[in-house]
């Protein structure tokens, strides 16, 4: 595979060295390419990037330090605003790791709700990192049409989790309400005219020839520096390796679904792109699987329980609160401050796949009320790392092209 | 085929002697703790062993156990841990690795020669704890600026910092002319 350098000498071998001299050049944190707080210092020659260095840090917000001085519940709120693409990814990763260390189990509704909630929001996230990626190369209505659909999607995340963004939806042990009675009609209405619109995301850009031509073999990572890189999610799946945390490590119910991991081989920016839209059907496939199996149904007639019945880390529901004295200690204890909701001492590092990669929790307890240390293994971070590499000695529009298929979000990204 | 645990770290004990601390065992993942001297040559085995074949390097990061109740410090001779989370692809299994790195000197040596991934996730531990990485090949800070003084993630740094805030140069308008 040739590099641009070497086309150009092609194009003009008589090229003085003077056309080769470098020079620096900032893009960012302001420019729209970047996404909002991104910076690279680029060394250019000509069009032609000879070394990037992305500088990161703009979006810091200290949620790691944070986390230490709020209990374990407090932090599904400062979860949210990691990855804003896809809270629900955040709350859920966060909730499966308070729950392995604290030993508790889910309740089969609780999980089947949660694998529903997380593949939409994996579908919100995937959709709008296609749209944006072609809007990075000129295509603009296909970003138009995606948010269409997360605008559908965060409707029905409003009705569920009464909130389109900041959703804070689960607890420790659980979720916070169970979803409503026509939860099964919305995501069934959704998935009735989704399908369609993958397919023509796929009709507008996949044989597109300027999407094509800036794609192919733009930003390719081989298999062995992907795995030497820690890259994860949609990028190492795009490398050739089938490697995803729901089948290699299952948690809540994927065990019980049936779908495929979908992979590619080039690890060039164009696999990125084809691994998400497939990424998307098979999700398509897993909610449909979840929501004909979900126990008690939409409404919930039997009043299967949703959250875990350990009281001494779920709350209870209400009416058990109103009529029952331990169930009225228990809210008691897990709601003030210095009494309940104590983890035993130990340390859990707890990972799920969300939608740009694996999201892992490292926490470790003292055996008080809060955590002693909360690290977020963010799957931006160690993704964005490989962005130098891609870049360098391509042009800069590669580079747009590089870094719009990371899909690398600030908030995860910096913390 | 997952990974036999107990013969593994047997292996590791038998082949590192005194620089292997112990290894624990919580909710069913496995801890390696080790001296910090020794830190480049176990990861190395690690990596390459076939028993274990840890590829990937999922997450490097530190704790810092000033404030651990006194029960809990024992597992921490020195200061610092510098924690790496190891993932093998081919086994689907997990190990962390501890390494416990005094308070003076901070150092230890990089592992970023043995795995790309540490290059930044090493610049973050130096930056929000300040132990400081030997032959790291770009050691300075990324998500805090560079003129910044301290090390966040310690706990003797307060939540509200030390004034950072109020005392932060202000933007100043170029004369013209």
């Amino acid at each position: 595979m040739s590099t641009a350098v070497e086309d150009i000498k092609k194009i003009a071998p008589n090229a003085t060295k003077q056309v080769f001299k470098t020079m620096q050049m900032n893009i960012g944190p302001q420019h729209p390419a970047t996404h909002g707080t991104l910076r690279l210092k680029c060394e250019v020659d000509g069009e032609i990037v000879v070394k990037v260095e992305p500088e990161i840090g703009f979006l810091h917000t200290g949620f790691e330090k944070l986390g230490e001085y709020r209990n374990y519940n407090q932090f599904v709120v400062i979860s949210d605003r990691m990855n804003y693409l896809s809270p629900l990814n955040n709350n859920i990763g966060f909730a499966i790791a308070c729950e392995e260390l604290f030993n508790v189990t889910v309740p089969t509704r609780g999980q089947y709700i949660r694998v529903i909630m997380a593949e939409l929001s994996r579908i919100a996230d995937h959709v709008v990192s296609v749209g944006l990626q072609g809007m990075d190369l000129g295509a603009f209505s296909v970003m138009l049409w995606t948010f269409i659909e997360r605008e559908k999607l965060y409707d029905i995340f409003e009705s569920v989790t009464g909130a389109r963004l900041t959703t804070s939806w689960t607890r420790v042990g659980g979720v916070f309400r169970d979803v409503p009675a026509d939860f099964p009609e919305l995501v069934n209405g959704f998935l009735a005219k989704f399908p369609a619109v993958v397919d023509e995301i796929e009709y507008m850009l996949n044989k597109n020839k300027i999407f094509m031509d800036r794609t192919i073999g733009v930003g390719a990572v081989s298999k062995e520096d992907a795995i030497s890189f820690g890259v994860t999610g949609p990028l190492l799946r795009a490398s050739g390796v089938a490697y995803d945390i729901r089948k290699a490590k299952p948690y809540l119910c994927y065990n019980e679904l049936n779908f495929d991991v979908p992979t590619r081989i080039e690890g060039d920016v164009y696999a990125r792109y084809q691994v998400r839209l497939a990424e998307m059907r098979e999700s398509i496939k897993i909610v449909r699987q979840a929501l004909e199996k979900l126990p008690g149904g939409g409404a919930n007639t039997e009043k299967l329980p949703v959250n875990s019945v350990n009281h001494k880390v779920a709350l209870p529901t209400k009416d058990m609160v109103y009529h029952d004295m331990e169930s009225l200690i228990h809210h008691f204890k897990i709601t003030m401050p210095g009494h309940g909701l104590i983890p035993p001492k130990g340390e859990v590092y707890s990972s799920t796949e969300t939608p740009n990669g694996e999201l892992g929790f490292y926490l470790v307890s003292d055996g008080t009320g809060l955590p002693y240390r909360v690290r977020i293994r963010p799957p931006s971070y160690y993704n964005y790392a490989t962005f130098p590499q891609q870049a360098a000695g391509r042009l800069i529009s590669d580079a747009v092209a590089c870094m719009a298929s990371i899909n690398v979000i600030a908030g995860e990204l910096d913390r | 085929m997952p990974i036999d645990f107990p013969a593994l770290l047997k292996t590791v004990k038998d082949r590192f002697g005194d620089d292997v601390l112990g290894s624990a065992e919580f909710r069913g993942q496995h801890t390696l703790r080790i001296k910090h001297t020794a830190n480049l040559k176990v990861l190395k085995f690690l990596r390459d062993d076939p028993a274990a074949k840890f590829e990937m390097l999922t997450d490097v990061t530190c704790v810092d156990s000033l404030r651990l109740p006194s029960d809990m410090t024992k597992d921490y001779p020195e200061r610092f841990a510098v924690v790496y989370q190891l993932t093998s692809l081919e086994h689907g299994s997990r190990l962390r690795v501890k390494a416990y790195v005094p308070e003076e000197p901070c150092e230890i040596d990089s592992a970023a020669g043995l795995w790309k991934a540490a290059n930044w996730g090493e610049r973050e531990a130096f930056d929000m704890f300040g132990v400081i990485f030997r032959g790291h090949p770009d050691l300075k800070r990324i998500l805090m600026p560079d003129n910044y003084e301290g090390h966040p993630l310690r706990k003797d740094y307060p939540l509200k910092g030390r004034g950072e805030r109020d005392n932060f140069p202000k933007y100043q308008e170029i004369p013209r002319n």
